[in-house]
């Protein structure tokens, strides 16, 4: 038994601070997060670990207003579904950005955030978030 | 040879926050009431399939078989549970069709229930949120109305479609709910009035979005040679049908569609020998309205992406060609998850027999539900017929 | 020659103006921010702490070093604001920024020369070659009791340095340092906000050791202030630095381009590594840096630094300081108090 939530977390902490997933070689699909077998091609399929390179656009988003309790003090919030370069989609907020200057299609990079906190004395959970590009991202805008 | 299926019964407890009911108290309630409407005796019942998301976080049962078996005072029969998160009570629905249609059992009584108003409302958020791919999506923020958020947001930006579009399946699913004693809200609304609701996940507000509810519903379906013992109205499931999608809503092809409605309701249509043109009234999942925009395109009601105009047609309301969601959908009848699915099925048999007074659609012979679990990884389909 | 192969820094978006803060205590702001040095200063959003500020700083780092982050031999993480009272932050840096399993770490805490400590240590084990390449780092989400005048310095930041001995940016030529038990500042475990010895710690706390440490390491080179183009002190405040380069004799011009503080507030263990990164961002080659940091309780550390032609091709891979200075959005004390969790929600 362990402490309740940890080692959920810990076994996906690879994918959760780097974006790592996979890469099926036989149909070239990227996978985030990494499947255990390739959907599409399953038996046939080769996965390899991929790291992706936290690129992408913003494919659609919503500010959250009723947010959870372990969100409160982020309210309100972006959440987004970002198509990464790779052509995967995965679900991110969206940091260092007011809401309203949201839009699909706005470029993004992954950042690395506290995502969570189980309780005030237990584990903080860390992962990417996604930001606009801009010059502090080394991106032109 | 496979057997032909009937609904002979239907129950409802109350929908709404009923305080004062356990829930025991409204599952044997609904399952009660469905028995007296059957005129079967507690002795015809030979198995029990609940349909019941999250008992175990929403009040701390589980095991709800027994749990009823035994409130019903129904003896040793065979009892058990179904999961698919909102479609829970679909796949209660099905399970007994497919028990039953295989002759393994005769006569079974089929409950949906969740006691949702007895957690406070950010772990009934959380439960809710476990319907999602939680690990890749509500761990990271995204609520449930933030996902349905996500659609409606994309199709508005592929397709035109208005903030008006979502309120204005509000409207009418409350104007229909004013009718239907169970609803959880009995009244109609305005359009400003859910137009200048508050945001909850932009574009969606809280007037687009289902409840938290109480409730349960029951049905008891049999083998069509039993249905004759106990009433000349027998509706029958001329199809069930259900299909499956990706857990998580960033894997879907195409996030303003729902694939698994698609498939599920076209196999259904097929397998009951029908067009959408011969279905008379239809009961499809607006958890959240944008629900209903999409799942009105995906069944065939509209266009792709004209789900929303539709609406300025008044074709979706009751008196037009395709009537949806006539008892006022799980916007306006309240959204007691696993009893949704089984709640939807009693609504349209009400509606075949010709008892569904005021919201009654004239002389509606085929009948169509849809019961969506998550944001669209399970669509289960059922077509009833009288 | 053991120096630094790259190095990063990363300042949150949000800022507090001074006046601000004033305000919501009674104090005539601009006279608080003058008599300070500080106009405005970092905070982090609530989503970030030490180990994030210090994963993004990293990241910058690795990438100006254009090193495989797999040849980091040890990663040293000093700050006294580590999100875990117990468990390192530095693992979780590790982890972000892609090292190896197969190297050293841990968290080190000197009041705000921890970071600097964290670079001497790497410079020794890669001397000794116990490793090819150390990353140091000094970030913190500094607290001040609301009201308190901590409250108007103290910021959010941090600084990563990669030290190693390849083709050095900048050469550090020597470090010495002064340490004695002098308890201007602390804080006691399970306490949320530090306490500190007001005017106790100026004089016989930063003054003398920082002017400690510098004499010490012009002794040891045998050079003085003459040799040096730009002097970094650790920044408490505006005023202490600018106060100590009078006492050295320092010229006004050789500090100005480090003073960061008058932006973005005391980031700490952070602060003197931050100031020597915008000098970084703009010296030339062969120019000569000195630096001081000053850690509370209390002690210093000298660095004597020669910028080398290698950091020409380095520059313009990752964003500047200045770059993080001019990213900023306001925020008002309400929305402060609600990011630093002093409203107890």
């Amino acid at each position: 038994m362990a402490e309740h939530g940890v080692a959920q977390i810990w076994r996906k902490i690879k994918s959760m601070y780097n974006i790592i997933g996979n890469h099926c070689t036989t149909c070239n699909t990227y996978y985030f997060p990494p499947r255990p077998v390739c959907p599409k091609c399953r038996r046939k399929g080769h996965l390899e670990d991929y790291k992706f390179k936290g690129l992408g656009t913003i494919h659609t988003f919503a500010i959250v207003r009723q947010v959870p309790e372990d969100f409160k003090t982020q309210a309100p919030y972006v959440m987004a579904q970002v198509e990464l370069d790779e052509g995967t989609r995965l679900t991110a907020q969206i940091v260092n950005c007011d809401a309203e200057d949201v839009s699909i299609g706005m470029r993004v990079r992954a950042c690395f955030r506290k995502i969570t906190e189980f309780g005030h004395g237990g584990l903080i959970v860390y992962g990417y978030k996604f930001e606009p590009t801009m010059k502090v991202t080394g991106h032109k805008r | 040879m496979k057997k032909r299926v009937a609904i002979v019964g239907v129950g409802m407890s109350k929908f709404g926050e009923l305080w004062d009911k356990s829930l025991r108290d409204i599952t044997l309630e609904a399952g009660m009431y469905a028995i007296f409407d059957s005129q079967v005796s507690g002795k015809d019942i030979d198995a029990i399939c609940i349909g019941n998301m999250s008992a175990g976080r929403f009040t701390g049962q589980e095991h709800l078989g027994a749990l009823a078996a035994d409130m019903g005072g129904l003896g040793h029969i065979p009892a058990y549970s179904v999961e698919a998160a909102c479609a829970s009570g679909g796949a209660a629905v099905r399970q007994a069709y497919m028990a039953i249609r295989s002759g393994e059992h005769d006569l079974m009584l089929v409950l949906g229930c969740e006691k949702m108003s007895d957690v406070n409302q950010s772990e009934a958020m959380r439960t809710v949120g476990v319907a999602s791919d939680w690990e890749w999506e509500g761990l990271f923020g995204a609520t449930f109305p933030a996902l349905y958020a996500f659609m409606a947001r994309r199709h508005m930006y592929e397709y035109g479609t208005t903030e008006k579009h979502l309120a204005q399946v509000t409207v009418k699913n409350h104007k229909n709910a004013e009718h239907n004693p169970w609803a959880q809200f009995q009244k109609a609304v305005p359009l400003e009035v859910v137009m200048s609701s508050g945001m909850i996940a932009d574009p969606i507000r809280i007037l687009h979005s289902s409840p938290i509810s109480d409730g349960a519903a029951g049905l008891i379906m049999c083998s069509e040679e039993k249905a004759k013992q106990f009433t000349d109205t027998p509706v029958y499931i001329e199809a069930s049908t259900q299909a499956s999608d990706t857990l998580a809503l960033h894997d879907r092809r195409d996030i303003c569609t729902m694939d698994a409605a698609v498939v599920s309701s076209r196999d259904a249509l097929k397998k009951a020998g029908l067009t959408v043109d011969d279905i008379d009234v239809f009961e499809l999942h607006d958890s959240f309205t944008i629900g209903e925009i999409i799942l009105t395109e995906d069944v065939g009601l509209a266009q792709k992406g004209q789900g929303g105009r539709i609406l300025d047609e008044g074709i979706t309301e009751i008196g037009g060609k395709y009537p949806v969601n006539p008892s006022g959908g799980l916007k306006a009848r309240g959204h007691p998850i696993g009893a949704t699915g089984v709640a939807q099925i009693a609504e349209l048999v009400l509606q075949l027999r010709g008892d569904a007074e005021g919201r009654q659609v004239d002389g509606a012979e085929q009948a169509m539900a849809v019961n969506i679990g998550g944001t669209g990884a399970t669509s289960i389909v059922h077509v009833l017929g009288r | 020659m053991v120096g630094i192969i790259g190095y990063g820094v990363y300042i949150p978006r949000y800022r507090i103006k001074t006046v601000d803060i004033a305000d919501v205590w009674g104090d005539d702001g601009e006279a608080v921010a003058q008599g300070l040095g500080v106009f405005e200063k970092s905070l982090p959003g609530p989503d970030e702490d030490v180990a994030t500020i210090s994963a993004e700083a990293a990241r910058n780092a690795v990438k100006y070093a254009k090193i495989d982050p797999k040849e980091i031999g040890a990663v040293y993480i000093g700050s006294e604001s580590h999100p875990y009272a117990v468990k390192p932050t530095g693992t979780i840096v590790a982890e972000a920024i892609g090292c190896s399993e197969n190297m050293t770490c841990a968290d080190f805490e000197f009041a705000c020369k921890a970071g600097t400590a964290a670079v001497q240590t790497c410079m020794g084990l890669v001397t000794s070659k116990m490793v090819k390449y150390g990353l140091a780092i000094g970030a913190d989400t500094a607290q001040g009791r609301p009201g308190d005048a901590l409250e108007y310095s103290a910021a959010a930041g941090g600084a990563a340095y990669v030290i190693g001995e390849e083709d050095p940016v900048a050469t550090i030529e020597a470090t010495s340092s002064v340490t004695t038990d002098t308890p201007d500042f602390w804080r006691r475990e399970g306490e949320d906000f530090p306490s500190h010895g007001a005017r106790f710690t100026g004089e016989p706390a930063y003054f003398r050791h920082v002017e400690q440490g510098a004499t010490n390491l012009f002794k040891k080179m045998g050079t003085s202030v003459d040799d040096y183009d730009y002097f970094v002190f650790h920044m408490p405040n505006g005023k202490f630095p600018v106060a100590m380069g009078k006492v050295l004799g320092v010229p006004k011009e050789k500090l100005e381009d480090s003073l960061v503080v008058r932006h973005i507030g005391n980031t700490y263990s952070g602060s003197s590594m931050v100031g020597l990164a915008r000098v970084l961002d703009i010296a030339k080659p062969g120019s000569r840096i000195f630096m001081v940091s000053y850690g509370s309780g209390a002690g210093s550390d000298a660095f004597s630094i020669r910028v080398e032609d290698e950091i020409q091709s380095h520059r313009g891979e990752v964003p500047t300081v200045d770059d993080y200075i001019a990213r900023k959005t306001y925020v008002s004390y309400s929305v402060y108090a609600k990011y630093r969790r002093t409203i107890k929600a």
